[in-house]
């Protein structure tokens, strides 16, 4: 499934990043430490998170991320997006809380 | 092959770029995908450790045809206590930076699970060295 897949069946908000969105989706990974993330998601996946500063793309680009979902209406700051245009990894965005987002990301992958 | 990259302290906006500048490189070097992700985490941890920890530092990266060695070193507080840095879940972090998602107590137990080999030397009130190398 790709990013755009998700983002349309999910009806979020992409912010930034369009040029990614036909990246393949093959996991995801919740998490507002920005280590965890580091350590342990895995290339492809989506993120789902509160966090939405610059750091949260660095990290999206160093371990390839399909793409970040921030969560509860919050906006991404403009140098995230940035980092998010030149990447092509997009941003998008949800006013649902972070459980039952990652409910509606998980049936949606597992369903393939 | 050297690569060489200054650190500031407190400017998050460009922690990362000399992870992703060895990233690079090593990606053109055609090092395998597996061993890259690891370098990956582990300097990203440490220059992120220079960041938010230090007054400022440098990070050479020795690159040789069986494996990387990056030596992180920075003029700063210290670690006083070594073996409960490497704990997980302590952390000495300020709380804004604990806000944006560090100081999770994560860090160098990254450094240390991603790296074949891992060196700490350091003086309180003068600084710390991170000696990281990993095999390809």
């Amino acid at each position: 499934m790709t990013v755009r897949e998700i983002a349309e069946k999910l009806n979020l908000r992409v912010f930034s990043g369009e040029a990614g969105l036909d990246r393949e989706v093959t996991g995801g990974y919740v998490s507002d430490l920005l280590s965890d993330v580091m350590g342990f998601a895995k290339d492809g996946s989506v993120w789902v998170t509160l966090q939405t500063h610059k750091n949260v793309m660095a990290i999206a680009t160093l371990k390839e991320l399909a793409a970040v979902v921030i969560v509860k209406g919050f906006e991404p700051e403009e140098d995230a997006k940035e980092v998010s245009e030149e990447e092509g990894i997009p941003i998008l965005g949800s006013t649902e809380q972070t459980f039952e987002l990652t409910g509606r990301i998980y049936n949606l992958l597992s369903r393939g | 092959m050297r690569l060489e990259y200054d650190v500031t302290a407190g400017d998050f906006t460009r922690a990362g770029n000399a992870s992703s500048a060895i990233k690079k490189t090593l990606k053109q070097l055609g090092v395998s995908p597996a061993v890259i992700k690891r370098v990956v985490v582990a300097v990203y941890e440490a220059e992120v450790n220079i960041v938010a920890h230090s007054y400022g530092g440098h990070i050479t990266a020795e690159v040789a045809p069986e494996g990387i060695s990056v030596v992180l070193a920075d003029t700063g507080p210290g670690i006083p206590d070594v073996q409960k840095a490497m704990q997980k879940g302590f952390s000495t972090a300020s709380k804004e930076v604990r806000e944006m998602g560090f100081g999770a107590g994560m860090g160098l137990p990254n450094i240390q699970e991603n790296a074949d080999d891992l060196k700490i030397e350091t003086e309180v009130g003068r600084g710390t060295t991170l000696t990281i190398y990993i095999k390809f």
